[in-house]
């Protein structure tokens, strides 16, 4: 994991593009590679896969962490150029990948609230629906991802892509996430 | 808009039915204009200054500029240029330049180094009917390069009498 997360932030960090970026501008592509380095710590962290007594403690701090950086990241991108990022929220955008991170943006923000309203909820609906709108979260945020040309390298990208991926997934299906919606 | 290109339609498809002979031939060699694209006018500085070159130049972008239906080539056309390059974000003045079209309705202009931005490598080109008195449509253009190392970027417009 080390190496799925350090390689990347290393490759945006010394990237050649960010000689011609205004540090506003490095910091907003930064946090978006924070996130997607948070997604692959999230579901790992709920699993019990990571070390450390409270996974599901972490978890919570993490997912505020990940609304945080989605937060640094389109506010950083909207001081650089506030068209392009209008253009993105209201689906009008020529670039392919915009409209996928608002989708995973909203469903992540989604996510994080509905774990803040978890105990007024019916624990049997809470997972399956957090868990849905995470799956978007992970869909959206790959394919954003894959789509770009960043500062992230291309072979580091898609391998924190893959394990992000592959950990929301091999989580999700341990957990049964969907479980509780097939119990009468 | 798309009633009005619905009615467009209707009435060239109802014209071409009335008058085979008389329309068939010019659409045959008709040349369609080119549409302004999604992003295109993005940070545009409107009236950005004509110029021999942006900054230190290093990459060319060139084009040209013709009228829609018989393709004539149109000469003294302003063209407006802008792009994040290795000497400036969009929004920067230093950014933008314009050009002029020659008698073959060729323009080409030196610039900075365009590099990825907001995901691509993409230029913007205008073409601001409010700046130009040569009675065409305002067209905002955003082509993407084949790749970020390609050194030049070649753009054609098709413009629409107003």
């Amino acid at each position: 994991m080390g190496l799925a997360l350090g390689v990347p932030l290393a490759a945006s960090s010394s990237s050649p593009l960010l000689a011609w970026r205004e540090p506003v501008y490095i910091v907003a592509g930064f946090a978006g590679v924070v996130a997607l380095g948070l997604l692959l710590v999230q579901p790992l962290l709920v699993g019990g896969h990571l070390p450390g007594p409270r996974g599901r403690v972490a978890h919570r701090w993490v997912g505020a962490g990940l609304v945080a950086a989605i937060v640094v990241h389109v506010a950083g991108l909207w001081i650089t150029s506030p068209p392009d990022v209008i253009d993105a929220l209201t689906f009008t955008s020529p670039t392919p990948f915009s409209g996928w991170g608002v989708v995973a943006m909203w469903a992540a923000f989604g996510a994080a609230g509905l774990a803040a309203i978890r105990r007024r909820m019916r624990p049997r609906l809470w997972r399956p629906a957090h868990s849905a709108l995470v799956a978007v979260v992970v869909i959206g945020t790959v394919v954003h991802a894959l789509l770009i040309q960043g500062t992230m390298g291309t072979v580091s990208k898609a391998v924190l892509c893959a394990c992000v991926l592959a950990a929301a997934g091999a989580v999700m299906s341990r957990l049964r996430a969907w479980a509780p919606l097939l119990r009468r | 808009m798309i009633s009005l290109r619905r009615r467009t339609v209707l009435a060239t498809g109802a014209a071409a039915l009335a008058a085979p002979a008389l329309i068939l031939p010019a659409r045959a060699e008709g040349l369609a204009p080119t549409p302004t694209m999604r992003g295109g006018a993005n940070n545009c500085r409107p009236g950005a200054p004509l110029v021999d070159r942006i900054g230190g130049g290093g990459f060319l972008m060139t084009g040209s500029v013709r009228r829609a239906g018989d393709g004539a080539p149109l000469p003294g056309r302003r063209i407006q240029i802008w792009a994040h390059t290795t000497e400036g974000h969009e929004r920067d003045a230093r950014s933008h330049g314009a050009t002029l079209t020659d008698a073959e309705g060729h323009f080409a202009l030196d610039m900075p180094q365009i590099v990825p931005a907001f995901g691509q490598p993409h230029g913007h080109l205008a073409y601001d009917a409010d700046y130009d008195d040569g009675g065409f449509r305002t067209v905002f253009l955003r082509p993407i390069m084949g790749s970020a190392r390609d050194r030049t970027l070649d753009v054609a417009f098709v413009l629409e009498p107003a």
